[in-house]
């Protein structure tokens, strides 16, 4: 039998079609989350940001957020560094490069939307939710205000309204999820004058950034990040410096949040199926160790007064042998004694039958 | 502090009654403030710093110290150490105090508490570890609250109802030091989520097993502190049993502590080496690190053991404040010092003076409601109706 040269690379191709599709459903289980599949994302080009902050304005004016302290104008404001607050969910930062190729740089600050967030992995209510446009969204209407999701963000997005006393919420990005639900485009994105920032599907998005360093090798770092920090973010950045020069953290790994807490949480059924099998087991050694302990004290208790039953009882015995040796004793005495006198006596009326016998014989002789 | 405001006829103003009637003054006008003004006004928690002493002090402290209620009753009812017997009573009672002031701390802290219960009722977020923490403490109360009820129930004269929970009490113990398990550790697995915010020295996969076992030590080194103060200013409440009985109960507890403190200062050292954080011993922080595992592991274990040893009452009663204080220090370190180390010190967070005041307003709470109930209710001695079984 012989095989055609195309037929032996068809088969090698199904083969590896074959080992390629396994793969596929194992990555479609429940160990690893790729993100939703044509879920949306941002990505934001450094170079292109000239710190206009007409991001910032755009997204205060589409979220409806109150009226800034200082207006939207004003440059100045970008002299000390900022973080997102309750009153706006983006800020633009100006950072002096080190290597001070390029100075000054600018980011642009805003939820990132984890594939995995780590709000929402915490939330004792779920108010958190990834939805598949790649939003995370807030639903205010269950939030307690425990203020987890703040602990837990590890690009210190989320911020509170710690002056409303009735009814305070969390106050983050959204990525204009109603907006983009419609077909708009989120607020920042729709404002920048420099396309600094691009919207479209996460997996396009990356075709993209990576097209533009292959293209552009020297005006950009060779790393897409958020692409697989802390599992992987829907807001991807490109940088023409090291990302920590735009005060962006490159210790976070890629392990996404959820992971972080699963091995704790994973040991709760355990304690809960164990610890009373446990407790019990301890309980019922002790409750035996005390049955066993006041069993060995009956015995004994029981063995001690058996013992001094039998030595009394062979005292008893002693004791009774002795008298009836005693008793027998002096019977043998009194018998012998009465045996003595009655041989005395034997003797004695012998002699008296001698002498009466001579007094008679005398007295047939004398007559 | 004497109990002699309580009889009546006597003057109320004692020196503790004014310094405590001050302190709640103090304490609800404060409350008035943050259910009005909202938490910015007592607070200075931000953005970055959204937990505070209420969460570092009022809930990890408070539930770490009130461990005393299931290490006790474990002691005696499980592992069958009858002679710790007259200290169950007031460790139950101390910590089911201090559960609920944990909740009503809880109230305090949470934007709107109205809405505590959610998490229950409304929507699950069974991945979160609060919510593990939240479902322990809930079901905790109740238990610590059925355990204490004997005592109230002997006091208001409900002897049925009271034999039928004292038939309970194994099953309670067990619930109990389940719940304790859980939610102990899930206390110090809260902050798994957060590997770079925690400084690596404090932060260690093995976090909640350290919080767990940190729990045992406070249990243990409460029973002993509070028993002290106890027996200064409510001797006359003691009865002869326990008189007799508080000397074995903390050489007893003072051994076992110095055993578990050792364990904990051998598990930290395994935290350091997992982490292969020893190069980082030499930074401020290492300083700071060692000072805590030195100075509130090694050194209270060690004279704990001299303590028993010498059979020194005296040395044990000052060991166990000083390892209640490195407890506050471990809490403290996990939640806020070590916490957001890598923000810049004006970003950092020191509570504010109101923040302060909500907490020894809430410990002086809790302090009157244990005098209230130790002169009143068959605590510290055995109720004449129902001598030597309680």
């Amino acid at each position: 039998m012989s095989i055609s040269r195309r037929k032996f690379l068809g088969w090698l191709g199904a083969a590896g079609l074959g080992t390629a599709l396994s793969k596929t459903a194992r990555a479609a289980s429940n160990k690893r989350f790729d993100g939703y599949p044509q879920s949306s994302g941002v990505l934001f080009d450094s170079t292109r940001c000239i710190g206009c902050r007409k991001c910032e304005e755009g997204c205060n004016r589409v979220n409806e957020l109150p009226e800034p302290d200082r207006s939207f104008s004003d440059l100045s404001v970008l002299d000390s560094e900022r973080r997102t607050t309750a009153k706006a969910y983006t800020i633009v930062n100006r950072y002096d490069a080190s290597s001070g190729a390029e100075s000054p740089l600018y980011r642009k600050v805003q939820c990132n939307h984890c594939l995995e967030p780590a709000c929402a992995s915490v939330c004792f209510v779920r108010a958190f939710t990834k939805t598949e446009s790649g939003a995370v969204t807030y639903d205010a209407s269950v939030c307690v205000g425990c203020r987890y999701c703040m602990i837990a963000c590890p690009f210190e997005i989320p911020a509170y309204e710690y002056n409303n006393a009735f009814s305070p919420r969390i106050m983050k990005c959204t990525m204009c999820h109603p907006r983009i639900i419609k077909g708009l485009l989120p607020g920042c994105v729709e404002a920048c004058p420099t396309e600094a920032l691009t919207y479209g599907k996460r997996e396009e998005l990356l075709r993209i950034g990576r097209e533009r360093i292959r293209r552009f090798p020297e005006r950009y770092v060779d790393h897409i990040y958020g692409e697989n920090e802390m599992g992987g973010t829907s807001w991807l950045y490109l940088s023409g410096v090291p990302f920590k020069d735009l005060a962006m953290r490159e210790d976070l790994g890629v392990t996404p949040a959820p992971r972080l807490t699963s091995g704790a949480l994973s040991g709760v059924p355990i304690v809960v199926g164990l610890w009373p099998v446990l407790l019990t087991g301890i309980y019922a050694i002790n409750k035996r160790k005390e049955k066993i302990e006041q069993q060995e004290k009956e015995q004994a208790v029981a063995a001690a007064l058996e013992k001094a039953g039998a030595e009394a009882k062979a005292k008893m015995t002693a004791a009774m042998e002795s008298a009836e040796q005693q008793k027998a004793k002096a019977i043998e005495a009194a018998v012998g004694k009465a045996l003595e006198e009655a041989a005395k006596a034997a003797e004695k009326s012998a002699s008296d039958t001698q002498a009466e016998d001579a007094d008679k014989k005398s007295s047939e002789e004398d007559s | 502090m004497s109990d002699e405001a309580t009889t009546a006829g006597k003057s109320y103003l004692t020196p503790f009654n004014i310094v405590a009637g001050i302190i709640v003054i103090i304490g609800l006008f404060i409350t008035v403030l943050r259910f009005t003004k909202g938490l910015g006004a007592v607070t200075n928690l931000s953005d970055y710093n959204p937990w505070g002493i209420w969460i570092g002090f009022d809930l990890l402290v408070g539930v770490a110290l009130a461990a005393g209620g299931y290490v006790t009753s474990a002691a005696c009812y499980i592992f069958g150490m009858k002679k710790f017997h007259s200290a169950v009573r007031p460790a139950i009672l101390t910590g089911f105090l201090g559960y609920a002031l944990v909740v009503v701390a809880l109230n305090y802290d949470v934007g709107r508490p109205w809405r505590l219960p959610y998490p229950f009722l409304v929507q699950q977020g069974t991945t979160s570890l609060l919510f593990e923490v939240a479902a322990c403490v809930a079901l905790y109360l109740t238990v610590l609250f059925i355990e204490f009820s004997p005592a109230a129930m002997e006091w208001l004269g409900l002897e049925r109802a009271r034999n039928i929970v004292v038939k309970l009490t194994l099953l309670l113990t067990i619930f109990g030091v389940v719940l304790s398990t859980l939610h102990q550790s899930s206390l110090g697995a809260l902050f798994l989520i957060a590997p770079s915010k925690l400084h690596p020295l404090w932060y260690s996969p093995y976090l909640p097993v350290f919080f767990f076992v940190s729990s045992i030590i406070a249990g243990l080194s409460m029973v002993i502190f509070e028993g002290s103060l106890s027996h200064r200013y409510f001797a006359g409440k003691m009865d002869e049993t326990h008189l007799k009985e508080r000397q074995g109960v903390v050489l007893g507890f003072g051994k076992a502590a110095s055993l578990v403190l050792a364990g904990y200062f051998i598990i930290k050292v395994i935290g350091i080496s997992e982490g292969n954080n020893w190069h980082l011993l030499g930074t401020s922080y290492g300083l700071w690190f060692l000072l805590e595992i030195l100075g509130f592991v090694a050194l209270p274990s060690f004279f704990y053991a001299i303590g028993v040893r010498e059979k020194n009452i005296k040395i044990i009663k000052w060991t166990a404040a000083w390892t209640v204080l490195g407890i506050v220090v471990n809490r403290f370190n996990v939640c806020l010092v070590a916490f957001n180390w890598h923000l810049p010190s004006s970003e950092r967070y020191f509570p504010h003076w109101m923040e302060i005041a909500i907490s020894v307003f809430l410990v002086t709470v809790g302090i009157i409601v244990f005098r209230f109930i130790v002169t009143r209710m068959p605590i510290m001695y055995a109720h004449p109706d129902y001598p030597e079984e309680h």
